[in-house]
């Protein structure tokens, strides 16, 4: 019995290999997404303060300082120094997307990932086709174009657009009509084109994409002579040019393109168990 | 490795053109969108500690450590449509006022600077300045003996004190704000049992006056 929520790539792996397989990495990563938000939300709502602050800049049990290095950036580019906590926060930050992937931050953490995902599902449940073709790489130029207006105003000029931040803000301490924003990268997704926002657009995961470039943690394609070439990864992938040299190729069996967000969709929907989460060490 | 894509020069030129249109076009939207929000800011009321507000735009991470480390609830982060920019820190004084802690736990816990982590004292606290607005239903100036901004003061006697004065051949007790001693954490503005309070907190800009001459009119 197939349930009509499946989306369709993942039923070929469901009918072989049963719907908790066929969904593992998927259930995995909501329920860290969900945890990492009731934790940062827990202080403000119940006054329980594992960690306070929200992803621009934490502190976590009153002693660990975490802090976003992109923001960080930013703040650099508007002409403000460096300084501590904030630049050893973004340190950690940025070692710890070295080791697990840089844009697993999309997929593992960042809310506004759920709202794109659910927006992918739902054109597929209402098929909707519409799909105005978007350049990959725009969203570098964007990440460019932010801090070029960080410069020019010397303020965090993105932070006043930013989805990414004003969702989880918002989610921690509200932001009113901020919602707004997040609802149209909802609708853009939904209607315009297909997973346009983090797929193309947003600069927060082309800088963490630039992170995972040289990260340790990477999908590999191990088993790919087992590949039937049924298409269910490909489908399933939100950055689909990242699995064909893995998967095709003569060299590595490691996806090792920066835009390969983790998310470990393609381990989930292959019913032929090709995919696994490997490391540059062991692929 | 990479596979190189065959390319004109020209499909090279036209397509770095592109590039640099679309880094330009969001660049300077952005930088437009910002301008024009900014004017508004020059009302919002910054935490203790706080840069000056240019400063403070580039340091800010909007993060909230300061409004969580607040035990009394009195800082918020913008949202959309506050006087402050969307996300960064700022307080209503009318509904909850700075309380002037000693510790000053909002300014320690900023982590990049934007508040100063080292103020000596919540007495060096520069939020604002109070100014009283309302010459006209302030009840000191109607000859009732109300003083209540004065009394409320933390920095008794000493940030806002009662002077006497003659209007229209009555002596009167009229509040004087000194701006030397006043931190702007806006208790004053907060008691006022006016229903539009007439003493309020200004940024200090727009609420004092500067030494010099005005140049208007003159050749420069």
């Amino acid at each position: 019995m197939m349930n009509w929520w499946v989306s369709n790539s993942r039923r070929e792996a469901v009918a072989s290999r049963g719907f908790f397989a066929a969904h593992k990495w998927w259930m995995l990563r909501r329920a860290t997404q969900i945890l990492v938000m009731t934790t940062f939300m827990l202080g403000p709502m119940a006054g329980i303060w594992i960690v306070k602050g929200n992803f621009a800049s934490s502190e976590l049990l009153g002693v660990l300082d975490l802090a976003d290095p992109y923001m960080q950036l930013q703040g650099l580019v508007a002409g403000w120094p460096l300084a501590a906590p904030a630049l050893i926060g973004a340190g950690i930050i940025t070692l710890f997307y070295l080791i697990i992937g840089g844009r697993a931050y999309c997929s593992w953490v960042c809310p506004v990932n759920a709202v794109t995902d659910t927006a992918h599902w739902l054109r597929e449940k209402l098929g909707l086709t519409r799909d105005r073709k978007l350049d990959k790489r725009t969203r570098y130029l964007l990440l460019v174009g932010t801090l070029l207006a960080a410069f020019i105003t010397g303020t965090l000029a993105w932070e006043l657009v930013n989805p990414v931040s004003i969702m989880q803000r918002g989610l921690i301490f509200g932001v009113g009509l901020g919602w707004g924003i997040v609802l149209l990268v909802f609708l853009l997704d939904l209607l315009v084109s297909r997973r346009a926002w983090c797929s193309h657009l947003c600069p927060v995961g082309a800088f963490y994409g630039l992170i995972g470039r040289f990260s340790f943690v990477r999908i590999s394609a191990r088993n790919r002579e087992d590949c039937n070439s049924c298409g269910a990864c490909l489908t399933t992938c939100p950055e689909p040019h990242v699995i064909v040299p893995a998967l095709k190729g003569d060299g590595s069996t490691l996806v090792l393109s920066g835009d390969c967000i983790n998310c470990g969709g393609c381990i989930d929907s292959c019913p032929n168990k090709v995919f696994s989460m490997a490391t540059r060490l062991r692929p | 490795m990479a596979k190189r894509r065959k390319m004109s020069r020209r499909d090279a030129m036209a397509e770095v053109a592109r590039a640099a249109g679309v880094v330009c076009l969001g660049g300077f939207s952005l930088a437009a969108l910002v301008k024009t929000t900014s004017s508004a800011d020059a009302r919002a009321i910054r935490p203790p500690g706080a840069m000056p507000e240019q400063d403070f735009l580039k340091a800010c991470v909007r993060c909230g450590l300061c409004v969580e480390a607040c035990p009394y609830g009195t800082l918020s982060l913008a949202r959309w449509g506050d006087e402050a920019e969307l996300g960064t820190p700022f307080f209503t004084p009318r509904s909850i006022p700075c309380y002037m802690c000693r510790d000053v736990p909002c300014a320690r816990a900023c982590p990049t600077g934007a508040l100063d982590r080292d103020i000596p004292s919540i007495r060096d606290a520069n939020m604002g300045v109070a100014v009283l607005v309302g010459h006209e239903t302030c009840l000191n100036y109607k000859g009732i003996n109300c003083g209540i901004c004065v009394r409320v003061c933390p920095i008794r006697g000493k940030a806002i004190s009662l002077e006497p004065q003659e209007i229209n051949g009555r002596q009167v007790q009229i509040p004087v704000v000194h701006s030397s001693e006043c931190t702007g954490c806006g208790t004053c503005e907060k008691q006022c049992v006016l229903g539009h309070a007439a003493i309020r907190v200004l940024p200090r800009d727009l609420g004092l006056g500067g030494p010099g001459r005005n140049r208007a009119g003159r050749p420069t």
